[in-house]
């Protein structure tokens, strides 16, 4: 119950809400009834249908509306008299810089992309605010806290990269559903509607030179080409010939089940415009879908081969005759039901032809468009724990912050499990002042690729500077001249070592994001080789700790935006089974390495269980509180391994 | 809803929900019928989730006026005096629930819950009370069990910054899936009056501290004749006093329910709202479980101290009962 000292620091307190979502209708809900009178909040999306099933200060006829916005209307509602300020906006905008962070007495995350989380913490540490962080999937969530010097930052535990997979799986031999989703969505979609100048892989394995020219008209409509001949014309070949294609490279297939070509003749004998007599009638409705005009309702359903087929040409040929405009410009959405139903079918008729499992539109929309599944009740449980976090970083209670853990099957009688915060990593790069090193082949890799693969992906930085000493190499911003742009353009195609400051074995680069207040020092070392399998990228940071990363890691191809705090959308079928997935990022954290606990020493290192389901890694760091007497002395138990292997698999 | 398929209003409404428990349970939710009795800021938020989460329909049982106080932890009844003149709790959180979810049908229902008979309960699946005496507790679930259709039971209290749920479904039989099996399952659930009846000296040496003080609080409030969470720390000796005794009748040294724990629980009728949402939460999360037959439900109390952070089941039964 909160106590005098709790009130008046509520009372007085400034809190800063990133995100009016999921978390954010249920945070911004408890926070005004447990007595915050100043808040502010930042969300840069719209409502939509899907969210209303827990985000409830949202009502059908938001629809479209700033999320920021509505929730402050519908909380004012119930507390007129406190402030709450909507910012409808991106949070990486420039106006958000450390002065504006430094108004605030905590920030609390509601966000659900890693990206975003990077950039709050790094304004947070230079702002020196405290963070509670927190993320929910499904019936699993967590809040954790952030306070600079004092328990690690949001990175000092790197998360997980988001699932990709090499060239070779998407291309020639997939194996499972979102192999195929992939294939569709990226290569497929993308060459038949998306930009016709962007690489695609699609008919990569395509050695005869002479058919190559011949490939780059079998994508393209003919001028007054007869619709369904053009949509056949192209089942055939993707379906059909290329697999013909990879059949005759034997090689390939010693080992694994040889997929069979499908051609739409054997599928769909008669032509369709004889068959659905009804279709010119279209539809009436503004959602153009091949679902609705072929009559097929349910979402849920899984269809036939032939179904699929029908499906994957009505789509092609609604897409012609409806939004021709488009074509040549579209990207994949989720939420575009004539894009989704294309992919649903392209992939499963490939699926078909390698012999995988074929899966239903609403399935095959969740893997597509990177769907988390969500409900209400998490959300709720987690804002509940956020506050309770907020206000005791208010009071600077420090001796009781805590990670608290919301667990789909408890662990030791718990449901919901309460951890004292680690210490910070030492060799964090962010929050540390740990030198970093990286190993790249001077002579061969671009500035391009540092800027992309090194200080934008690895690093994090949005808008980075690059320096060699007094030279600035490289820098983004929107006052700078023309000329210097241009510099910096040509810059980044050249390679490293004949860049006009070179940078060879030796030399210092400062990468900066000033706006996130971050900056690092990379020592750069010079080495010739890189294994292609093991260092795809071709460069090696280190004095940073890696992600763990999947096995079949080649040249990626991803399964679209990074929201790897999610399950991968492979998995959220599992999760209508039991939930037994390792990749949960948001819910454990690998150990690495040995940690200190806040108030006690340590017992020594936490041992690697990576091998293990999520609530034995979840004990392989988690600290015993142990009421054991009536002065409610926290104990530390001894014997992780006991412990862990009491666990379930 | 008639049919046997979701319509498309609700597969668009409830994606992602049935992404987690998928488009089977969600009809079953869509059919179930529960009823609330006493509603404070925990059963609001009970509410709200499973308004949300799409069941068939729900009836708030609840003829106190709203005052000052229902004001503060209730955020479904909001400050303006004309919205809430004359009405009941029920009525005014009746309205606002609606709004959370057109197709679920909220409702009222007047009276002393004490003088329903036991036929009035078939009509629900689910019957979750608070702000409830002792004996209404036990009378209440007496009629739940009596029925040969099996209603699912719970009670919900928030006492300051602590919370407890309890939990009866009775026989309960569900399936599971184990790797790429399908596993059935059973659990048998005592009563109320069965579970507390269990000797403290037969319970398990870590049970909950918070267990204990429940029932000091609880059996207070019984032998005084209070209303539920009419106390304060004035009853102090008197708390203590009663736990002197259950002490010394159970065999239990008196230093398993500290002070301090007492102290915190005698706090009235303020209710902490951050405790509130985690409550309502869980307590939405069991339920759905319930109608659902998807997971495993907990047995047979839960408990949250915001204090330490902990959220813990505790099975309190006979040792020879259970799954």
């Amino acid at each position: 119950m909160a106590s005098q000292e709790q009130l008046s620091a509520i009372k007085g307190a400034k809190v800063l809400m990133v995100g009016a979502g999921g978390i954010g209708c249920e945070l911004l809900k408890t926070l005004a009834l447990s007595g915050f009178q100043d808040i502010h909040i930042i969300d840069m999306d719209t409502i939509e249908v899907s969210n209303l099933n827990r985000q409830f200060l949202f009502r059908q006829s938001h629809v479209g509306q700033s999320k920021a916005k509505v929730a402050r209307d519908a909380v004012l509602r119930v507390r007129p008299n406190i402030s709450i300020t909507p910012y409808h906006a991106n949070v990486k905008e420039s106006r958000f810089n450390v002065d504006f962070f430094k108004e605030f007495d905590v920030v609390l995350n509601g966000l659900d992309n890693l990206d975003a989380r990077r950039h709050v913490n790094r304004l947070c540490l230079a702002a020196d605010v405290p963070l509670v962080e927190s993320g929910t999937t499904g019936f699993l969530g967590q809040v954790t806290v952030h306070l600079k010097g004092k328990t690690e930052c949001y990175e000092c535990q790197p998360k997980p990269a988001p699932k990709t997979y090499p060239v070779c799986t998407i291309t020639s031999t997939p194996s499972k559903f979102v192999h195929c989703i992939v294939w569709a969505k990226d290569l497929l979609f993308a060459k038949l509607f998306g930009d016709k100048n962007l690489e695609n892989d699609l008919n990569v394995h395509s050695n005869d030179a002479a058919n190559s020219s011949e490939h780059s008209d079998v994508f393209e409509y003919r001028k007054d080409e007869d619709i369904e001949e053009y949509g056949r014309r192209i089942y055939d070949h993707v379906f059909g010939h290329n697999i013909e294609v990879a059949l005759s490279n034997e090689e390939t297939w010693k080992n694994r089940n040889k997929p069979r070509p499908i051609y739409s003749k054997d599928v769909l004998p008669e032509k369709l415009s004889e068959q659905n007599g009804n279709m010119e009638k279209g539809c009436v409705t503004d959602d153009v879908s091949a679902m609705a005009s072929l009559g097929l309702k349910n979402p849920q359903d899984v269809w036939s081969l032939g179904e699929n087929s029908r499906v994957f040409l009505e789509a092609l040929r609604l897409f012609f005759l409806k939004r021709e405009k488009e074509i040549g410009n579209l990207t994949f959405d989720k939420d575009d039901q004539l894009a989704v139903e294309f992919v649903t079918a392209a992939a499963n008729i490939r699926a078909s032809s390698f012999g995988i499992p074929l899966h239903s539109l609403f399935e095959a929309k969740g893997i597509a468009g990177n769907i988390v599944h969500a409900v209400a009740t998490t959300n709720a449980i987690i804002a509940g724990l956020i506050v309770i976090e907020a206000i005791k970083v208010l009071i600077k209670d420090s001796n009781n912050y805590r990670m608290t853990y919301c667990l789909e099957h408890p662990s030791r009688k718990m449901l919901l499990m309460p951890v004292e915060p680690y210490e910070p990593n030492k060799s964090c790069y962010v929050c540390s002042e740990t030198p970093l090193s990286l190993e790249v082949n001077t002579h061969r890799s671009k500035l391009r690729d540092f800027v992309e693969k090194i200080v934008k992906a690895k690093l994090g930085m949005n808008f980075p500077l690059i320096m060699q000493g007094a030279s600035i190499l490289y820098e983004v911003g929107e006052d700078l001249e023309e000329d210097m742009v241009a510099i910096y353009a040509a810059n980044l195609e050249k390679a490293l070592s004949e860049l006009p400051s070179p940078v060879t074995s030796g030399t210092v680069l400062t990468v900066e994001d000033l706006q996130q207040e971050f900056s690092r020092n990379i020592n750069i070392k010079h080495r010739e080789e890189f294994d292609e399998e093991k260092e795809p990228d071709g460069m090696l940071l280190s004095g940073w700790v890696e992600p763990p990363v999947d096995k079949d890691k080649n040249k990626p191809i991803g399964n679209g935006e990074s929201t790897s705090n999610a399950l991968p959308a492979e998995e959220s079928l599992e999760a209508k089974k039991d939930v037994t997935i390792q990749e949960i990022s948001e819910v454990t954290e690998i150990a690495t390495g040995t940690k200190r606990k806040l108030s006690e020493v340590s017992k020594g290192t936490t041992p690697d269980h990576s091998g293990l389901s999520d609530e034995t890694r979840n004990h392989n760091q988690l600290e015993k509180l142990d009421v054991d007497d009536e002065d409610d002395e926290l104990m530390i138990s001894d014997d992780w391994e006991s412990l862990t292997k009491k666990k379930r698999l | 809803m008639d049919g046997e398929e979701l319509t498309e209003q609700e597969t668009a409404l409830y994606d992602r929900q049935i992404r987690v428990w998928g488009a089977d349970a969600q009809r079953r939710l869509s059919k179930s019928h529960i009823l609330v009795y006493g509603i404070k800021g925990t059963v609001a938020e009970f509410c709200k989730n499973i308004v949300l989460a799409g069941v068939g329909s729900l009836t708030l049982v609840d003829d106190r006026v709203v005052n000052e106080e229902a004001l503060s932890a209730n955020f479904l009844i909001l400050p303006d005096d004309n919205l809430f003149q004359g009405k009941t709790l029920a009525e005014v959180c009746c309205d606002s629930l609606k709004e959370f979810n057109p197709m679920v049908r909220v409702s009222v229902e007047k009276g002393d819950i004490s003088t329903f008979g036991v036929e009035f309960f078939e009509k629900f699946d689910v019957v979750v009370i608070s702000c409830c005496s002792l004996a209404k507790k036990k009378l209440i679930n007496q009629k739940c069990r009596k029925l040969s259709k099996r209603v699912a039971f719970y009670t919900v209290d928030c006492r300051g910054s602590c919370g407890e749920i309890f939990v009866d479904l009775q026989n309960y039989k569900y399936s599971k899936k184990k790797l790429e099996e399908n596993i059935d399952c059973q659990l048998e659930y005592p009563s109320f009056e069965e579970a507390i009846s269990v000797p403290w000296r037969a319970l398990p040496r870590r049970v909950s501290k918070l267990y204990f003080a429940m029932r000091v609080i609880e059996g207070f409030e019984d032998v005084e004749g209070r209303n539920p969470g009419e106390t304060s720390i004035t009853d102090l000796p008197g708390v203590l006093k009663l736990r002197k005794e259950l002490c010394e009748t159970n065999s239990l040294n008196e230093s398993q329910i500290p002070n301090a724990l007492l102290e915190r629980l005698l706090i009235g009728t303020r209710e902490y709202p951050p405790v509130c949402a985690i409550i309502g939460g869980i307590l939405g999360q069991e339920v759905i479980k319930a109608i659902s037959g998807k997971g495993d439900p907990l047995k047979n109390f839960f408990f949250f101290d915001a204090m330490d952070g902990k959220g813990l089941i505790e099975d309190i039964s006979e040792p020879n009962t259970g799954s």
